[in-house]
């Protein structure tokens, strides 16, 4: 092997060990099996959010984060720089395909048990990445300070005021004032380039390495069916096919930032009333149309109060699965747990449909 | 035969490493030239004003003084002579960019950043830059400064 190298990679192997890596990735293997397909979800949404940071560094280039200048330094980018609406139109749409290859990511690891021992940790650090990305999408859904993300905002940040006693100190201090404002602006803008992006480097390592000290989970459900294990190697095999996902996931991004540019809408004014059919981006939509729909009062506590809590609740349980899920933990199966995230899934799906359809005015 | 040898000779494997090479190549090409043109900055929206009528009034402006104004999006220098001239420039040094200010101690226009003096005509008489400062023409309406940029 080193023959073949050149002095310079000598050198350097010689210096950081680089030939161990080569070693490692050789080892790896992948299972092979009829869930494998569900394996490269991962992979795409780590693709998705490198095109992310790119894209994101570009537009640094040219944004003002400031209640006066934000929104026309977006216009100019759109207008005026070159290619400066592809960059954008990229960061918004792959901006949410990296949600929704994050939630399949989620529940397919959900329904085929991977977060099981001795993989909690992962399991528990990719369940904190999901809720980054979702900050991630409320922060950078303001910065160009136009109408619809404005009053998106001004809900959003309404919600920690629920919480009994230090909430209205959470919103306080996540609009930094009493109202959505410039103050908030900046607030978001330091958390979406780097609060976010620091937190989610850690994590993101640290999941990563999770995922290549314990390998790949294979499903109990294969694992009962016995037979012989097959797998193939991740280099080169696994990885060219992750490869032609990506290249497709960029073709498809290149598509939708070309016919469906991001909109900008109108700059957002403090003084004029929310425009009718004001609504958060659409991973917020289910949370949103079930505060809608509960009554004001519930057995004497504020609807909107119970809903908040019912949502953190579930968030918990979730995050907590791998430690009250202990038929899987045995390898035996458990039916009841499929349905229930197959019914919370049915529940998403539905309530985000009924969020674009149902009249806004009823 | 030996892998090397394998490698090179067949047409095949010829074909799909030039077949591979040039998908790499258009795709960083697809990638890197919009990256490129993006970073490059768009020509500026260089004001197309060719003329400002200043926010300040004749009367303002005392003699062995001078205002920084705004022409467009670039700053210029409105200075009263101490014979009582109106004059302006652009307040833009022309050695490395900085604004400069007018010295009533010495009736000079001055640059701050690098010891750039101009005389009441804008010249450059001493100093590191290399070009007189940009002259303005100033009429005066009534009460009311209006400066342009020679046409």
């Amino acid at each position: 092997m080193r023959e073949r190298l050149g002095r310079v990679a000598v050198w350097l192997d010689d210096r950081l060990g680089l030939a161990v890596v080569g070693e490692m990735a050789k080892q790896k293997q992948v299972p092979v099996h009829k869930h494998t397909v569900w394996y490269y979800l991962g992979g795409m949404t780590l693709f998705l959010f490198i095109v992310q940071i790119a894209t994101g560094v570009l537009l640094l280039f040219y944004y003002r984060p400031s209640a006066e200048d934000a929104y026309e330094s977006i216009q100019f980018l759109m207008a005026e720089v070159e290619f400066g609406w592809l960059f954008r139109s990229i960061h918004h749409w792959a901006a949410n395909l990296m949600i929704f290859t994050a939630f399949l990511h989620l529940f397919s690891v959900l329904l085929l048990r991977a977060y099981r021992s001795p993989r909690e940790i992962t399991w528990l650090s990719g369940v904190v990445l999901l809720i980054l990305a979702m900050a991630f999408g409320f922060t950078g859904y303001l910065l160009p300070w136009n109408e619809l993300s404005y009053f998106a905002t001004r809900v959003g940040t309404e919600i920690p005021a629920a919480i009994p006693l230090v909430g209205g100190f959470i919103g306080k201090v996540l609009k930094g004032g009493d109202e959505v404002s410039g103050a908030t602006l900046t607030r978001f803008y330091a958390f979406h380039v780097w609060v976010l992006p620091f937190l989610c480097f850690v994590l993101l390592g640290l999941h990563l390495f999770l995922v290549q000290k314990k390998g790949m989970s294979v499903p109990p459900s294969v694992e009962r069916e016995g037979g012989a294990r097959r797998a193939m190697p991740f280099f080169p095999n696994f990885m060219l096919r992750d490869l032609v996902g990506w290249l497709a996931a960029l073709a498809i991004l290149a598509a939708l930032a070309a016919f469906f540019p991001a909109e900008l809408g109108e700059k957002a004014d403090p003084f004029a009333p929310a425009p009718a059919g004001i609504k958060p981006e659409w991973y917020f939509m289910f949370m949103f149309q079930t505060l809608k729909y509960l009554p004001a009062h519930i057995m004497g506590i504020e609807g909107e109060i119970i809903g908040i809590f019912a949502f953190m609740l579930a968030g918990l349980l979730l995050f907590l699965i791998p430690f009250l899920d202990r038929r899987s933990g045995r390898g035996e199966p458990n039916p009841l747990l499929t349905w229930i995230v197959i019914a919370a899934v049915l529940y998403i799906i539905v309530l985000t449909y009924l969020g674009y359809t149902a009249n806004p005015t009823a | 035969m030996t892998e090397a040898q394998r490698d090179k000779g067949t047409p095949r494997r010829n074909f799909i490493r030039w077949f591979f090479g040039t998908a790499v190549g258009a795709f960083l090409v697809a990638v890197f030239y919009p990256v490129t043109r993006y970073i490059i900055p768009p020509a500026s929206a260089e004001s197309a004003a060719s003329s400002v009528t200043l926010p300040l009034k004749a009367s303002d402006l005392a003699a062995n003084s001078a205002e920084i104004f705004k022409f467009g999006n670039r700053a210029g220098i409105l200075v009263r002579t101490p014979s009582g001239e109106l004059r302006a420039f652009s307040a833009t040094c022309t050695h490395l960019n900085c604004i400069v200010q007018y010295r009533d101690d010495i009736g000079h226009i001055w640059c701050a950043c690098h010891n750039g003096h101009f005389d009441l005509n804008g010249l450059n008489i001493s100093g590191p830059p290399p070009a007189p400062l940009e002259a303005y023409t100033v009429n005066v309406r009534e009460d009311e400064i209006v400066v342009s940029r020679g046409v």
